[in-house]
């Protein structure tokens, strides 16, 4: 058996031209996928990226692999077609903000709670992009757009706590700009056995210009954003000299020293087998905390097109069924 | 027991039968319909049956709503139809009369459970004064039969309750209905055996008893003075099962996805009356079926489309109102060209509309319920056993032409059984299909069409082949996105051009009758039965009248306008207010007649019999 090529970044680019506006946060996205995907060893013609409408929908023409660019809203219904009729094909699904959870939130919600083994990447821009400026569902309360010319009075929906609602068994939020950090979660999704769902904050520079400039801007990140790390004390600040401590059910800004020592801190357990914990540091938001980044929760659970296959295989050890057995079913009789 | 000499009675030769239960929803006279029909099959009775239920599962018990019905037709030859007048009514209590005692022809049987016309139930059916007393029945011959009395006798040394004890009414009725028509009780009570004998053998028991005593009340109660007897039908020689068009659809689909050697996916969202489908299907893990309960409609539909791009015989099944619901995902199953089977059990419309009843009125929804240009391939079954053959044709066609088809079937044969003769599987047509290979120095053009049109199917797996499909307008050949002008209208025509092109790989029209004439009645779908029976009854008085049915509505079979040419008029009868008569008009102008019944119940033989003649003699326009 001859070796398979090595593949490179270069080998996961199609030769389409790429139509995102320049300076918008799907390039470093686009990027980074192709550069991780050598390392994980999938082949080329063993993936298929699924997307549904919208900018970054896009995606799979700029891959070199199979893929679809579906309708708004059904890239997940549409990949669970393809993951459970083909459970030995890579799925990895590219939707935003009002693809994944407006129009397509019922589906995304189904996909998460049956745990296919695919990999969602939710780029959350906050704003619908190509439709040119509408609030999206995950647009702050009073944003001025163009359909809310006097404010949204739509009450956002928040994407890790909707995920973890659904029964997710992984949950992770990431950066466009912060290329080491989405490298590293892009590596732990494609490992994770289950649907693992990202959101990756995403910048609209033309729509939506500086909604996560807290969370990426050098002077402010370290007090707005909160690195998780499994096994690790929730600690964040320039001078790490901050923490998040647990005062009764809900999560508290605390600063270190004094009485407050590292012990007394939430240690963060992303395998916790209750969600209770990582639907916690979801609700932590800016201003009023630091947003963690990272894996709030990687769990086993069983995988659902492998239980589709597991009873096909169950019923195909007996034997193939051949059709005279099966017109032949139950009373018959022979008229001469 | 003690033995009695049954008194002999005179048996009275028929030549087609057709008795009614009919009940409360939890009466169980649809199982008491299903026993008979199959008890009658394997005497060698040719059979058409009607399961007519209400939406509601349980309506309250007595109303005139909760009624459920079970019609079944059995005969010495061959018939089409249920039947359009009832011989015997079996009404288990006022509500089930009051709905029911009108299609009983005059003269014929009623058997009704005298112990429900009580007070408060006779109230409840609407009754000012007991119908089994006032005379109103006085055209009928009325049986007034103390069912549930009869039934608790029946099992009174058994240790169970009262409650558990009625249950097994509707095996008395089963059972005296069994003796009129001389009918075998052996099939039933083996079913009862292999039903409840392993979860509660007391519960076999008892149901067997009940049958019984129904049967020997029949025999030694001197109440009916005749028996009646149906001989055999003389059916085609071969072996022969029942089947119901729900069931036989997913035979098809099992068979078709063999004869492709590929496994079938089968996404659905459960919806009367297309569940059955889906019930029957998630049972076949052995033959490499995989069924996925969605969502809703509209990710049956998606993950159908998704299923379809990786290589596997793709099928989504529902009614007329999860159709809406997919119509843009099957948009992109025409933009993707990918085969794709969409089923649809048609009932009563519009929206929620008659969900337990027939309808054809999902047509034009079936041929233009889509944006765009959008068309595809439409096929319509025309019995139960058809939809057998109709669901291979979807697959075959759908994998040739890489295009989504509507398979249309409907409430009415979805549910409804007659005889099917088994296929030789070794008849069927094989399905060939070719996927896309690499070729060295060849780049993958994804729509390069065959001389059929047909874009080439790749499947993921296949190294080199990778290729993007998706929503946006395709460049011809390359299969990139593209805007150009001149390129979208080029490909709305060549998608348009393949499908009619499909024509050239369906059989042509057959006629039933003269070759030219007075009159074509032309159908399509599940009235053919009916419309057959009333223009071969129309042929026997002589009249110059034909029948051609319309399986293939998109593309329609090369010869169809030349054979609606020969005859002066063109009558098309539709449970719909006319809408293959609206095609049939604007396709070929022709001014075909329509004959339109919307009552979410299949047409009568005798009403069509009345429009062929009233078009023939220049009546109707």
């Amino acid at each position: 058996m001859s070796t398979l090529p090595v593949l490179k970044a270069a080998d996961f680019a199609s030769d389409q031209d790429i139509r995102w506006c320049p300076g918008c946060g799907d390039y470093s996205i686009l990027a980074q996928v192709k550069k991780i995907l050598p390392e994980t060893g999938l082949r080329l013609e063993n993936m298929v990226f699924v997307s549904g409408i919208g900018c970054s929908s896009r995606f799979p023409y700029y891959m070199n692999t199979y893929g679809i660019h579906s309708i708004h809203g059904r890239a997940t219904a549409v990949a669970t077609g393809v993951k459970t009729a083909r459970p030995d094909l890579a799925v990895w699904i590219v939707t935003g903000d009002g693809d994944g959870l407006s129009i397509g939130g019922n589906h995304m919600m189904h996909l998460i709670r049956r745990n296919l083994d695919v990999v969602v990447l939710l780029f959350n821009n906050r704003i619908y992009g190509l439709t040119k400026g509408q609030y999206s569902p995950t647009s702050e309360l009073g944003k001025k757009t163009k359909s809310t010319p006097y404010g949204s009075v739509d009450n956002p929906i928040h994407p890790i706590s909707f995920a973890l609602g659904a029964e997710s068994t992984f949950v992770a939020r990431t950066m466009d700009t912060n290329v080491k950090h989405l490298c590293d979660v892009l590596k732990r999704a494609h490992e994770h056995k289950g649907t693992s769902f990202v959101e990756i904050y995403q910048n609209c520079n033309v729509f939506n210009d500086g909604a996560f400039e807290y969370a990426s801007d050098k002077d402010t990140k370290a007090d707005t954003t909160l690195m998780l790390e499994h096994g690790k004390p929730l600690i964040f600040g320039k001078n790490r000299e901050k923490g998040i401590r647990m005062n009764g059910v809900t999560p508290e800004v605390v600063q270190l020293g004094g009485d407050i020592k590292e012990d007394d801190l939430i240690f963060h357990d992303e395998r916790a087998p209750d969600s209770g914990l990582a639907f916690a540091l979801s609700r932590m938001h800016h201003p009023h905390f630091p947003e963690p980044m990272g894996i709030f929760r990687a769990v086993e659970a069983p995988i659902f097109e492998k239980e589709v296959q597991r009873q096909v295989d169950t019923g195909l050890a007996k034997g193939r069924g051949t059709l005279e057995k099966l017109f032949n079913e139950g009373d018959t009789w022979t008229v001469n | 027991m003690s033995t009695i000499t049954a008194p002999v009675r005179p048996i009275e030769e028929m030549e087609e039968i057709a008795v009614r239960f009919a009940g409360d929803s939890g009466d169980g006279v649809q199982l008491a319909g299903t026993q008979f029909t199959t008890s009658s099959a394997i005497f060698g009775n040719d059979i058409s049956t009607f399961p007519d239920f209400p939406a509601e599962i349980r309506a309250p018990a007595g109303s005139l709503a909760g009624v459920s019905g079970f019609q079944i037709n059995f005969s010495s030859h061959d018939i089409h139809t249920p039947g359009d007048a009832v011989s015997a009514l079996v009404a288990l209590n006022p509500a089930a009369l009051k709905t029911n005692f009108r299609d009983v022809r005059e003269g014929g049987i009623i058997i009704v459970n005298e112990d429900s016309f009580d007070k408060g139930r006779l109230k409840q059916a609407g009754y000012e004064t007991n119908p089994l007393e006032d005379g109103s029945l006085s055209k009928y011959q009325l049986y007034k039969v103390p069912i549930s009395k009869l039934t608790r006798e029946a099992v009174k040394e058994m240790d169970i309750g009262s409650k558990q004890a009625d249950k097994s009414r509707n095996f008395f009725a089963l059972g005296l209905v069994y003796w009129l028509y001389g009918r075998d009780m052996e099939p039933t009570t083996k079913w009862i055996k292999e039903k409840f004998a392993s979860k509660d053998p007391s519960v076999a028991e008892a149901n067997i008893r009940v049958l019984k005593a129904g049967y020997f009340f029949g025999e030694t109660c001197e109440f009916f003075p005749v028996r009646y007897h149906v001989g055999k039908a003389k059916l085609t020689p071969g072996r022969y099962r029942k089947i119901g068009g729900n069931e036989a659809t997913a035979l098809g689909l099992v068979a078709a996805a063999h004869q492709a050697g590929r496994d079938l996916f089968y996404a659905s969202y459960p919806i009367t009356p297309a569940s059955d489908v889906l019930h029957a299907l998630s049972r076949r893990k052995n033959f490499g079926v995989k069924t996925f309960q969605a969502e809703d409609e509209i990710a049956a539909m998606a993950s159908a489309v998704g299923a379809a791009y990786t290589g596997v015989i793709a099928v989504t099944g529902t009614s007329g109102p999860g159709l809406a619901l997919k119509a843009e995902a099957i948009g992109l199953a025409v933009m993707t060209e990918l085969p794709v089977v969409i089923v649809n059990v048609q009932r009563g419309g519009p929206s929620t509309g008659l969900p337990t009843k027939t309808e054809q009125a999902d047509l034009m929804q079936a041929m233009y319920g889509r944006n765009g240009e959008c068309p595809l391939c439409v096929l319509a079954a025309c019995s139960p056993g058809d939809c057998f053959y109709m669901a291979v044709e979807a697959v075959r066609l759908a994998t040739r032409f890489m295009t989504p088809v509507i398979l249309l079937t409907d409430g009415y044969i979805g549910n409804g059984e007659e005889p099917w003769a088994i296929p030789d599987p070794k008849s069927l047509p094989k399905i060939e299909i070719s996927n896309a290979q690499p070729r060295e120095g060849h780049d993958f053009m994804p729509y390069e069409r065959n001389h059929e049109l047909a874009r080439p199917w790749a499947i993921p797996g296949t190294p080199t082949l990778q290729h993007r499909v998706g929503g946006l307008e395709k460049q011809d050949i390359t299969g990139n996105v593209s805007y150009d002008p001149d390129n979208h209208e080029r490909m709305i025509r060549l998608r348009a051009k393949k499908i009619a092109g499909i024509a050239s790989a369906i059989p042509e029209l057959e006629v039933m009758g003269p070759s030219s004439g007075d009159l074509l009645v032309l159908g399509w779908g599940g009235t053919y039965g009916a419309i057959k029976s009333a223009v071969q009854r129309a042929q026997k008085r002589g009249q110059s009248v034909a029948h051609a049915h319309l399986k293939y509505l998109n593309p329609m079979p090369k010869n169809t306008a030349d054979v609606l040419r020969k005859y002066k008029k063109v009558l098309i009868p539709e449970l719909n207010m006319g809408q293959l008569r609206f095609i049939i008009r604007s396709e070929f102008l022709i001014d075909a007649i329509g004959y339109n019944k919307i009552k979410g119940k299949p047409f009568l033989i005798s009403e069509l019999e009345l429009k062929i003649n009233e078009v023939l003699q220049g009546g109707a326009q």
